[in-house]
Order: C-alpha cells, then sequence, then structure tokens
C-alpha cells in the first residue's frame, strides 16, 4: 500500500478568463459567480465546488462542476461585454489529478524544481510549473492533499510519472 | 544553478522552468537598410564574459516574458525586469555598478 493515493478526477468544468484582473467590474463578475473573494497574485480561492486561480497577471481559471461550464461561459460573457476579455471553456483541455496522503510534497517534490516545504507551500497557493518534462499546476486542497492539472495530452505521461515517483518504499521523508 | 526571479507573477524559480530569450534591447534593422546592417540586427550578438541583458520567458509558469540583467561569468542575476522597454530600468543598472564598478552602459 503506497502512502500515496493518486487518482483522476472525474470531468471538471474549466473555464479560461482573460483580461485586466485590476478592473473591478471583471472582479466583480469572477466573484459573483464563485462565491469567493478576488485571488490574488498565486492564489486560489474555494467555495463549495467552485474555485478560482490566478494563473498570470491578466489569466484566471475557474473550476466548477462539469455541467455547469457552458451556462457559466454565456453568464460571464454577458456581464464582461463592456470590458475587453476572453473567455473559453477548457474542460477537455486539462486533466485533473487530486493525490492523497503524508508523503504528498515527496512525491510532486521528485518532479517539480520548486520548494514544496511546509513553510514555502500551503493551501491557498497555486504554482504553476513542471512536472519531469511537461507543464503542470498545483495547489493543495488540505494538508496531506493536492491537486494537479497537466495538458489532457500528456496525461499518461504525468499518471505514470506519479505512479512511479509514489512507489512505495521510494519516498525519502525529507518533509 | 541560474536562479531567475520572473517580475510578472513573482516567482523565483531554476532555470529549467524559463525559456532563453536571447540577447536584449536589439533594436530592428529598418526595411530600407543596407544589407551590413541587417546582417547584424540578425545574426550578429554579443556574447560578453561579464555583465548581459537578456530576454527570458517564464515558459513554464506564467508564460510572460520578461529581461534579466546577470554576469555569464558568475551566473550572479544582478535584476530582473519588464519585457516592456528598450532599456535597462536605473535600478538595474545601480545594482550592476554596485557590484561591477568598472561597467558602464556604453
Ligand atoms: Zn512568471
Amino acid at each position: 500500500m503506497s502512502e500515496v493515493t493518486i487518482t483522476r478526477a472525474p470531468a471538471t468544468g474549466m473555464i479560461t478568463l482573460r483580461g485586466d484582473l485590476s478592473n473591478v467590474a471583471l472582479q466583480t463578475a469572477v466573484t459573483t459567480l464563485t462565491g469567493t473573494g478576488f485571488p490574488q497574485q498565486r492564489e486560489i480561492l474555494h467555495e463549495g465546488e467552485r474555485s478560482v486561480a490566478w494563473m498570470a497577471p491578466d489569466e484566471l481559471l475557474l473550476l466548477l462542476p462539469h455541467a455547469e461550464a457552458q451556462a457559466t461561459v454565456a453568464q460571464l460573457s454577458q456581464s464582461l461585454t463592456d470590458i475587453p476579455h476572453l473567455v473559453a471553456e477548457v474542460s477537455d483541455a486539462r486533466s485533473l489529478f487530486r493525490l492523497s496522503g503524508p508523503g504528498v510534497r515527496e512525491v510532486l517534490a521528485k518532479g517539480a524544481p520548486i520548494d514544496l516545504s511546509p513553510m514555502a507551500f500551503q493551501p491557498r497557493h497555486i504554482r504553476r510549473t513542471r512536472l519531469g518534462q511537461v507543464a503542470a499546476a498545483l495547489w493543495m486542497v488540505d494538508a496531506d492533499t493536492f491537486c494537479l492539472i497537466c495538458f489532457r495530452s500528456v496525461t499518461e505521461y504525468v499518471d505514470t510519472f506519479l505512479a512511479t515517483a509514489a512507489r512505495e518504499g521510494s519516498l525519502p521523508n525529507h518533509f | 544553478m541560474l536562479m531567475l526571479t520572473c517580475p510578472n507573477c513573482g516567482v523565483t524559480a531554476e532555470e529549467t522552468e524559463f525559456e532563453p530569450g536571447g540577447e536584449a534591447h536589439l533594436t530592428r534593422a529598418a526595411t530600407d537598410s543596407t544589407d551590413e546592417a541587417f546582417r547584424d540586427y540578425l545574426f550578429q550578438r554579443k556574447n560578453p564574459r561579464g555583465v548581459h541583458f537578456e530576454r527570458w520567458r517564464h515558459a513554464y509558469g506564467c508564460g510572460r516574458w520578461f529581461h534579466a540583467a546577470r554576469c555569464t561569468q558568475t551566473l550572479e542575476v544582478f535584476g530582473t525586469y519588464t519585457a516592456q522597454t528598450s532599456a535597462p530600468p536605473d535600478r538595474i543598472q545601480a545594482a550592476i555598478q554596485a557590484r561591477r564598478p568598472d561597467w558602464s552602459l556604453t
């Protein structure tokens, strides 16, 4: 039994929103939808089944139930009519993994060149980086659980990478 | 190892999270330039041992371009700054001069 369980999340709604993140009308449109606050730089906020993540200085990612994604895109487009923006459903573009267990920081640290110590990485943080040879973004759900998204085309690579990294007896127990 | 701080997302990361974009602050040769001027714009690059200005992209992170001033000999990074400029800002020049008193922007 490995110390870390890795699962593929079922289809999750994902929406990319690009625009001027300092625009108050845009901020309101987002927070009204998600029920969260507006994320600061490299922050992810959750409310129930909805999350909003800061991806870049002009880009957010919304996560929500898959069935609501299309309607939400339409709703966002409508409330942002007067603001230059781009909103697109990207649910099928990415895969979402869930990693759970006491060794989860070590599993990820084998592939991501970032500081994953509890001092440096905590819930609310989202970090875009690489895992092995591919781009990935990761954040924490609780003390022992991480979520990771990657492009769908490299899902199998990430799946294999994580399974190998999590093999029983292979964790350095550093953190 | 080279560590860079992306001014777009604030992350300090190691080299493999970035992609190098070559020498910074090039001026594009105009369409009526001589062949020599166009050749120089396209191909002639500085290759100093010492202070160098470069373009980098945070390829695995926020995806944005920025500039970096660093020493090619020691890998010391003097600072990183916005891509939206055609010359290193004063604070970067001051940071270089503090470490390399003989250096000047030429
Ligand atoms: Zn960045």
